[in-house]
């Protein structure tokens, strides 16, 4: 079997707060193949961006990783000093945010920004870079005449292309996407998707892609992890978790995402009840106790774990 | 009737009080600005000797270091006396009084220019705003010390060379209420703007009131709370104006001496070694301004958050 | 772009032009000027022979345009205290104004902008806690107040710096400059920072606050995400978007540091056009006093002037007339 290329193992996030702690992130544990791209989906606050943070070593303060460790390949990465930190960032590791029009600083053309981290982490001429930077904006799809535009020159979807060619541009191993296409007209997203998914294929690079949105899970994963409440419920491939959800929560989810092959524009969709509970007021036992239809006395009681590095369901456990 | 009362209690019950109670540096500038202020109007009775008065002072007392005898007349003086042998202590309860005054009724100037210009523009807008605030933008590029010392000198050249010094204290307060009325127009205007568009002024206009009314009766106590709290940041900077004009020389005359006035003299005696005569003038404005300043930051803090 | 710059030439002038009324009205109707310079014992014949010549009997608009056209030949008129005329006055003390208030913005900008930025990067630490306490009792100080501390401290106690004037001036051409000896740069250091400390404490606790709001965009956190260097994050990214406002404050500091300039030199017994002006209010000399009035209004607006077109050098959004400058 082939190494994977990222493994993260048992990761808990605490924030100290002034009673106590909170715990965005409790005991995930996942892999990343190479040239595979993860997808992770849930609610705002389940926990997604964060661990893109934590991979990246980018939480911001007073948050730190209490427990769990992250490995790219077999160097140990959450324990980096900043210097070493910054060798991996950018390098090997890379990120692209949700908005594309706060994500470039304003006062700088974007073929500065791009011959910047270029000469940031690869040993070559600012000459090279350039040239380097021009080709990078080509294989986005902007003219390359353009590198010394400004970034407020560009629409929101051509600024998109430009973070994601300066994501790439030191050739990383592994994107975290996070909500790349959230920001940006309907009509673009689905280009944009095809763009990452298509430039990532080309250089072999792996995706953690951060969405709310099953829809974009479905057209663009391999595999797809469910978070809630900052605990994986669910992880499989992609057609697994799709056709057949195992998680209760992941099921609501389904069967909340509208689906226009499935006729259901205009017809009331499902909705799973309540919300999902604040960091600070978190139940005993399975976080989604609460909102599950089956859920029963020991879910109530104690946390399950995955099980079968599938689901973390007591029912599933039942069969 | 207890009315009276019922609003004494009140008042003690509201969260007003609670924050002014749970702010220990909130407590001690008020207790400085009361006890301050009481020694300036009670000045003729608290002060050991009138300073203006020439027949209470004895050369032979100049130069007399704080707490300690005087060589040939044996008397002692708690801040010590200046070079004519004038009491220190007296001389700063009065000169505190000058530079309350000046500084309250340049205030007070200030204010009522401020809050009718502000409800004249914000109600008339038009061309009356434009200029208004055209006005106030400009007067806001120059720093409001220079306007000062300007209209002064405008005030003095206007007047008769025999009034001048007579009517310095006039001028003085003149002179600071004009520099400092743009922010009490600019608040005022911008709430006046808000408040004449809802419905209860717009209901007040159709049963037929004037637009005097209107104004003085409707919009003017929605404008109370941040009117209060630019007066007393006003208030400080006013402090600082007048002890500043009057310590170059072209504020209140030596012959009515202000804290400014004060610390001007003592500045000559720096060399020669008679500190005290320097010092305390210094450490009384220090006093008076940063707690006004204080009570300012809290009072915005505490009524109007939005001002921040 | 070329536009945005026209209109701005054309606001200063008539800002310039409504001074310059100002000062005149100033000039023209406070006082009597031919009782001023003629004295009170002058006979009829003299009082008309300097009327005619002034030009005082024009209509109004026709003397408000001579008194324009002879202030930008130079020409202020003629002091009433010392009979010499204001242009002379105004060009032996302004080199000295001008090198304080050089000295005065150049230590508060450079300071003010180095303890802003660490203040902000070292947010939680002891000595950035300390600086900015300590610049809070800077801010409520009365500046004459801190001269005199000054001056008390370094002048009378331990004797290390001068308390008032030049020192020894150096002449070249038409200016006498301080900068040149040992004496005259001694004399600069407590009257400099007297009159930039204010300002610097102004500018730090602007580019502080603006730096922090900035570290928490997301083009910094994208600029970490790229593996940038702290350095490049913080010089590179965070402190050029960090100057835009800055340098509107800093700009028209610098005007303030001109008009403060009056407290200081009185304190300091400075030689420069303030202490000049504070004379001339307290003997009324009306000449002087206006072309003061116009000297500083010019300085002003040319200021705005040049912070406003600063602006489009930096900010490529306004080059392009896509934002609104904020005014201030």
């Amino acid at each position: 079997m082939i190494e994977p290329l990222l493994r993260v193992r048992n990761l808990r996030v605490v924030f100290p707060h002034r009673h106590g702690e909170l715990v965005p992130i409790d005991d995930i544990s996942f892999d990343v193949k190479r040239g595979e791209i993860l997808g992770f989906v849930g609610e705002s606050g389940a926990g997604k961006s964060m661990t893109g943070a934590a991979i990246i070593n980018l939480i911001d303060p007073p948050g730190y990783i209490e427990n769990g460790e992250i490995w790219l390949e077999d160097e140990r990465i959450d324990q980096l000093d900043a210097r070493a930190a910054n060798r991996v960032r950018g390098k090997r590791i890379s990120m692209v945010f949700q908005d594309p029009l706060t994500s470039l600083n304003p006062l700088r053309t974007i073929g500065d920004q791009l011959v910047e981290t270029i000469l940031v982490h690869l040993p070559i001429s600012p000459e090279e870079a350039r040239r380097k930077a021009r080709k990078g904006l080509e294989e986005v799809g902007i003219d390359p005449a353009r590198i010394d535009a400004y970034p407020h020159e560009f629409s929101g979807g051509m600024r998109q292309r430009v973070v994601i060619a300066l994501a790439l541009s030191a050739e990383p191993e592994l994107i975290i996407a996070d909500e790349p296409t959230t920001a940006l007209d309907v009509s673009v997203q689905a280009q944009v998707l095809e763009l990452l998914k298509k430039l990532c294929r080309e250089h072999g690079a792996s995706v953690i892609l951060i969405t709310h949105d099953m829809g974009v899970i479905a057209e663009t994963t391999d595999r797809v992890a469910v978070l809630y409440a900052g605990r994986l419920a669910e992880i499989g491939t992609t057609a697994e978790v799709l056709n057949s959800p195992q998680h209760p929560y992941t099921r609501g989810l389904i069967a909340s995402t509208p689906s226009v092959e499935h006729g259901d524009i205009g017809t009331h969709l499902f909705q799973i009840e309540g919300a999902m509970p604040r960091l600070d007021a978190l139940p005993s036992g399975c976080a989604f106790h609460p909102r599950c239809e089956y859920a029963d006395r020991r879910c109530a009681e104690s946390r399950p774990d995955l099980l079968q590095e599938r689901v973390a369901c007591w029912q599933y456990a039942d069969g | 009737m207890n009315g009276e009362r019922g609003a004494w209690q009140r008042f003690l019950a509201s969260d007003f009080f609670y924050d002014f109670k749970r702010s220990p540096v909130t407590l001690v500038s008020f207790v400085i600005v009361v006890t301050l202020i009481l020694l300036a109007i009670l000045a003729d009775l608290v002060a050991p000797t009138n300073p203006f008065d020439p027949a209470s002072l004895n050369l032979m007392n100049g130069f007399t270091p704080p707490m300690e005898p005087n060589a040939f007349t044996g008397e002692t003086f708690l801040f010590g006396t200046d070079d004519q042998g004038r009491d220190l202590l007296s001389a700063i309860i009065y000169g505190l009084r000058v530079s309350l005054f000046v500084g309250l009724t340049a205030v007070i100037l200030a204010m009522v220019l401020g809050v009718s210009l502000g409800l004249l523009a914000g109600y008339r807008g038009g061309w009356i705003d434009s200029l208004i605030m055209r006005i106030a933008d400009i007067q806001m590029t120059f720093p409001s010390i220079l306007i000062a010392v300007l209209i002064f000198g405008v005030a003095r050249g206007l007047l008769p060379p025999d009034l001048r010094d007579e009517l310095a204290i006039s001028v003085l307060i003149i002179a600071i209420g004009l520099s400092e009325w743009v922010p009490f127009a600019r608040t005022v205007r911008g709430t006046t703007m808000v408040e004449k568009e809802k419905e209860y002024v717009q209901a007040a206009r159709l049963i037929g009131l004037g637009s005097g009314q209107i104004m003085l009766r409707h919009i003017l106590p929605n404008v109370l709370s941040p009117v209060l709290v630019i007066a007393t940041i006003t208030l400080a900077l006013a402090i600082i104006a007048e002890a500043t004009l009057s310590f170059l020389g072209v504020g209140a005359p030596p012959t009515e001496p202000s804290l400014g006035t004060l610390i001007r003299i003592g500045q000559d005696f720096l060399f020669s070694g008679e500190w005290w005569i320097l010092l305390f003038p210094s450490v009384t404005l220090l006093a008076l301004a940063l707690s006004v300043n204080l009570l300012g930051d809290w009072l915005r803090d505490t009524l109007n958050p939005r001002l921040k | 772009m070329l536009f945005i710059i026209a209109r701005r030439l054309l606001q200063a002038f008539v800002v310039l032009l409504l001074v310059a009324l100002v000062a005149f009205t100033i000039f023209r109707f406070i006082g009597d000027p031919v009782e001023s310079l003629l004295g009170q014992e002058a006979t009829v014949a003299d009082r008309q022979a300097l009327i005619d010549r002034m030009g005082l009997n024009d209509p109004i608009p026709v003397q408000y345009l001579r008194f324009v056209g002879n202030a930008i030949r130079g020409d202020f008129g003629i002091s009433y205290r010392t009979a010499e005329p204001v242009s002379a006055l105004i060009a032996e003390r302004l080199p000295a104004t001008l090198e304080l208030a050089f000295v005065s913005a150049l230590f508060a900008i450079a300071l003010g902008t180095l303890l802003g930025i660490y203040t902000a990067i070292f947010r939680h630490g002891f000595t950035a806690h300390a600086i900015m306490s300590s610049s809070l009792i800077g801010v409520s100080l009365p500046t004459f107040l801190i001269g005199v501390l000054l001056i008390w401290l370094f002048a009378v106690e331990l004797g290390w710096l001068p308390s008032f004037g030049r020192g020894e001036t150096v002449q070249i051409g038409f200016w006498s400059t301080g900068f040149l000896t040992a004496s005259g740069l001694k004399s600069l250091i407590l009257p400099a920072i007297t009159l930039g400390l204010y300002q610097m404490t102004l500018i730090m606790r602007l580019v502080r606050a603006e730096m922090l709001e900035i570290l928490r965009q997301d083009f910094i956190r994208f600029a970490r995400a790229r593996g940038l260097p702290e350095r490049m994050v913080y010089f590179g990214h965070a402190l050029k978007n960090t100057m835009v406002p800055v340098i509107t404050v800093a700009g028209l500091q610098l005007g303030a540091i001109i008009a403060f300039a009056i407290i200081t030199e009185t304190v300091f017994q400075w030689p420069g056009v303030g202490l000049m002006f504070i004379n001339a209010v307290f003997f009324v000399d009306i000449p002087v006093m206006s072309a003061y009035l116009l000297l500083v209004g010019t300085v002003f607006v040319v200021i705005n002037l040049i912070v406003d077109l600063l602006y489009l050098v930096i900010d490529p959004r306004l080059r392009d007339g896509q934002l609104k400058r904020q005014t201030v």
